[in-house]
């Protein structure tokens, strides 16, 4: 009998008092697609973070092909074959795409890099394995969804066997993971053996050969998944059942903010052509799109970063277009980023400057240029209290806070003010289904205030459990909107193919 | 071997990582100061004695602090901001000149009451245009500060030489190339009778007060805090990154220039191209050891005078060259900086 792949036994770790992964063994055939199911801090990073020798196990082994793999080593997990996709990718924006695939890849003493073999070989495998790039694009100029692809290429470069994704759909749209899963099994077909971490129970249903179910750093279940359903899966996974929250029927009020035909130029490329949209009171309009088709540059638009080139946009009949970040706030505007790390909220501030941020000069938090510390503070602690933001004071440093509660508390900052208007843009990327369904049952409860709520969404279910209407966005432009019953998931996949298009054409 | 980020800094580790730093370099030192043949704590007690030891020697080191203090501040302020102001030394230098240049022909025969503060506006206006000009361009163009800052240094030394050559030289000086002196009611009042300590340190001890308030206390310093950790989330917020960087840029540069000010108007009285020694570039190192705070600018500040004025003493008594304080203060920067690094990260192997 040929060994397994990958072997995990009694992979045991701790973190001071915190046991991260309790015994944890695992094997992974040749060919298969594992998935690794549970929430957030179940220990499934860590485990595969131990896999790949970023971590040292407390105790246990693992074993490659049968052979015991070097703790603590990357480079020992590497030569032997294991690849590893982070969920926060590790490529340098600033590099162009074959530059960021050849890092580490040379020797330090080589004089000049092969790069023109370097390229047919990356073209070559991108094209083996459907994973179409531009070698010479700069990363950061990619979309997240061809971001994951250069860092999966970058591990087939490096001769990857044993492929490891973090949550690998956490940033892609729905389509893009469909593919993606259809990529993993041509991979399989070609010998290799995936691992892939979720915590999306039909994509796990969808993708999988067998499920490993991690819950509070135990490994509480193994199915294969012919053998099992999601609603099983899911009381595995959370230990409870727990559901999200459905939009009541409301009727909706007049437009807040409406868009007509607003074109926007960035860099000299066109990012929007030309969409009109409008937002009514309490009325939940979802923009469903394949990543890299404009959100972000509409997240920008209505955050006050971006400027219309041409078209109107208006905030209760008045025009907004003009209005920096801190004049829509307030106007009313809540605006929840993209990329709660990077635009959402500082790190290395504390949770009270965090919330204030925005409002940093605003009468309620400032007097005279200086800080009102108490009144921020205790801002900070209402919000805590509210929003059930966990492990946190007003003083605590944000970036010990999950992810979940990060979310939360720049949920919680946006809608303390009560906003008219409300930009949500992928406000659930990256989060378990506990904190999904806490953020979800929030922005329902602003909608039921009567808030407008334009919901950039790449994630279907979120879409259309909670959006009104819905219109998609491709290449810059704008469907027409249709209501939530009209659509299902064929329709949506059509308009975010571009489909709509047709008819005008004809 | 490998280095995670500390999820949690204790706060006693991250006191006591310039003392740890400061020991580290006069370990050292004391390392050299035995290759010269000499004791090292026999040096280093002359090098306090030197620096420290009488009324005299205590003036001598304050008054050396004065600049180091401001130009620390200056460094401090920027860096918070993550503007690499590399010039300080220049913006002394600027500040330094058209101090005395005012001081001898502008405000020559007026109320000492108003010129002195207004030699002082000036000067730090001097140094405040500076940096801006170079933040500006980053702005603009995405010019890195660190090349401009740097290399105008130079090119202000250079002004500063042509100058005091030229149109600024002092006739009276015995040919010595230096500046036309301040009129003598507009200098700086002694603090002690009969030394060069002199109100200027005043006026660094209330500028370090004044950053730490603005720093802690305003919305702008909070502002400023923001853009430098994480510049696309501040603009996402809302705070103007060009307003906020042009602010820190006319702060940090002009106490700088109030570094040239006061040393030229509560010391020299004139300008000359060995004014400073180094004041810019150490007060980047003042500001390292202070982990950027203002108090800690002032211990720092006083720290390094210590060193400077004490190794004169000691090469002085002794055959170690005084030399060795630039290599206790490089060496206390490096340090320092290592020991950043281990107080936020730890090693993981």
């Amino acid at each position: 009998m040929t060994p397994a792949a990958l072997e995990l036994d009694r992979i045991t770790k701790r973190f001071g008092p915190l046991v991260a992964n309790d015994a944890v063994s695992l094997s992974l055939a040749q060919g298969e697609v594992l998935a690794l199911l549970g929430e957030n801090g179940a220990g499934k990073t860590t485990l595969m973070n131990i896999l790949f020798g970023h971590y040292r196990a407390d105790e246990g082994e693992v074993r490659v092909m049968g052979r015991p793999l070097p703790p603590g080593q990357p480079r020992a997990a590497i030569a032997a074959g294991v690849g590893m996709v982070h969920q926060h990718f590790t490529l340098a924006g600033n590099l162009t795409v074959l530059d960021n695939v050849l890092i580490g890849s040379e020797p330090l003493l080589r004089l000049r890099s092969r790069r023109a073999e370097a390229r047919t070989r990356l073209l070559d495998l991108a094209a083996r394995f459907g994973l179409p790039v531009d070698p010479d694009a700069r990363v950061a100029d990619l979309s997240v969804g061809e971001r994951q692809r250069v860092e999966i290429l970058k591990a087939l470069y490096r001769d990857a066997r044993i492929l490891i994704l973090d949550e690998p759909t956490a940033v892609l749209a729905r389509p893009e993971a469909e593919r993606l899963f259809g990529t993993l099994r041509g991979m399989t077909g070609q010998g290799l053996s995936i691992v892939f971490i979720s915590h999306k129970l039909h994509e796990v249903m969808a993708a999988s050969d067998r499920v490993a179910v991690l819950r509070a750093g135990r490994l509480v279940a193994e199915r294969r998944t012919t053998d099992t359903t999601p609603a099983e899966l899911a009381e595995l996974m959370v230990g409870r059942r727990v559901a999200r929250p459905r939009r009541a029927a409301r009727a909706p009020g007049p437009p807040v903010l409406t868009a007509d035909r607003v074109t926007v130029v960035e860099k000299g490329e066109t990012r929007l052509d030309a969409i009109s949209f409008e937002v009514r009171e309490g009325e939940i309009l979802g923009i469903v799109g394949v990543s890299g088709n404009g959100q972000a540059t509409l997240g920008r638009l209505l955050s006050g970063l971006a400027r219309p080139s041409t078209g109107a946009l208006a905030l209760g009949g008045r025009d907004m277009a003009r209005l920096s970040p801190r004049a829509l706030v307030r106007e009313g505007v809540g605006r929840i980023p993209e990329d709660r790390h990077a635009e959402g909220a500082i790190g290395e501030l504390a949770v009270w400057e965090n919330a204030i941020l925005e409002r940093a000069r605003d009468p309620a938090f400032a007097r005279a240029g200086l800080v009102r510390r108490a009144a921020a503070r205790a801002f900070a602690a209402d919000l805590i209290a509210r929003f059930d933001i966990r492990g946190a004071g007003p003083d605590t440093r944000t970036r010990l806070l999950s992810g979940g509660n990060m979310q939360k508390l720049i949920l919680g900052r946006t809608l303390a003010m009560n906003p008219r208007f409300v930009l949500a843009n992928q406000p659930t990327r990256g989060l378990d289904e506990g904190a999904i369904a806490a953020v979800h049952a929030r922005l329902l409860e602003a909608r039921e205030r009567g808030a407008a709520i334009l919901l950039i969404s790449e994630e279907l279910e979120e879409a259309l459990g909670l959006a009104d209407r819905l219109q998609a966005i491709v290449k810059g432009r704008l469907s027409d909107p249709i209501p939530a019953e009209e659509a299902d998931t064929r329709r949506l996949g059509l308009l975010m193919a571009g489909v709509w298009e047709v008819p005008h054409a004809a | 071997m490998r280095l995670e980020r500390r999820t949690h800094v204790p706060l006693a580790a991250a006191a006591l990582a310039p003392l740890a730093a400061v020991g580290l370099a006069l370990l050292l030192a004391a390392g050299l100061i035995a290759a010269a043949g000499v004791s090292p704590l026999a040096a280093y007690a002359e090098l306090l004695r030197g620096a420290l030891g009488s009324r005299l020697a205590l003036t001598e080191t304050l008054a050396r602090a004065t600049p180091l203090i401001l130009t620390g501040l200056a460094a401090a302020v920027a860096f918070r901001a993550r503007v690499w102001n590399i010039g300080a030394e220049g913006q002394f230098y600027g500040g330094a000149l058209l101090t005395a240049w005012a001081g001898h022909a502008l405000l020559a025969g007026g109320p000492p009451v108003l010129g002195v503060p207004a030699l002082l506006l000036l000067g730090m206006a001097a140094g405040a245009l500076l940096l801006l000009g170079p933040v500006a361009l980053r702005l603009s163009l995405g010019v890195d500060e660190v090349v401009t800052t740097l290399l105008l240094n130079f090119a202000v030394l250079l002004f500063v030489g042509l100058m005091i050559e030229g149109p600024l030289r002092d006739p009276l000086a015995f040919g010595w190339p230096q500046s036309v002196p301040v009129a003598s009611d507009l200098r700086l009042p002694d603090l002690v009778p009969r030394s060069r300590l002199h109100v200027g340190l005043l006026v660094a001890l209330a500028a370090a007060a004044l950053v730490w308030a603005v720093n802690a206390r305003t919305v702008w310093g909070a502002e400023t805090r923001a853009a430098g950790l994480n510049p696309r989330a501040a603009a996402f917020a809302g705070v103007s990154l060009p307003r906020t960087l042009l602010g820190v840029a006319a702060l940090s540069g002009g106490l700088a220039g109030l570094g040239g000010a006061t040393e030229v108007l509560g010391v020299t009285g004139s300008v000359t191209t060995n004014l400073s020694p180094g004041f810019g570039t150490a007060g980047i190192v003042v500001a390292m050891l202070a982990g950027l705070h203002p108090a800690g600018v002032v211990a720092s500040a006083v720290f390094l005078a210590t060193v400077f004025v004490g190794a004169d003493a000691m090469s002085r008594a002794t055959e170690v060259p005084s030399f060795i304080a630039d290599v206790i203060m490089s060496a206390s920067l490096l340090a320092m900086v290592v020991a950043l690094l281990l107080v936020t990260h730890r090693v993981a192997r």
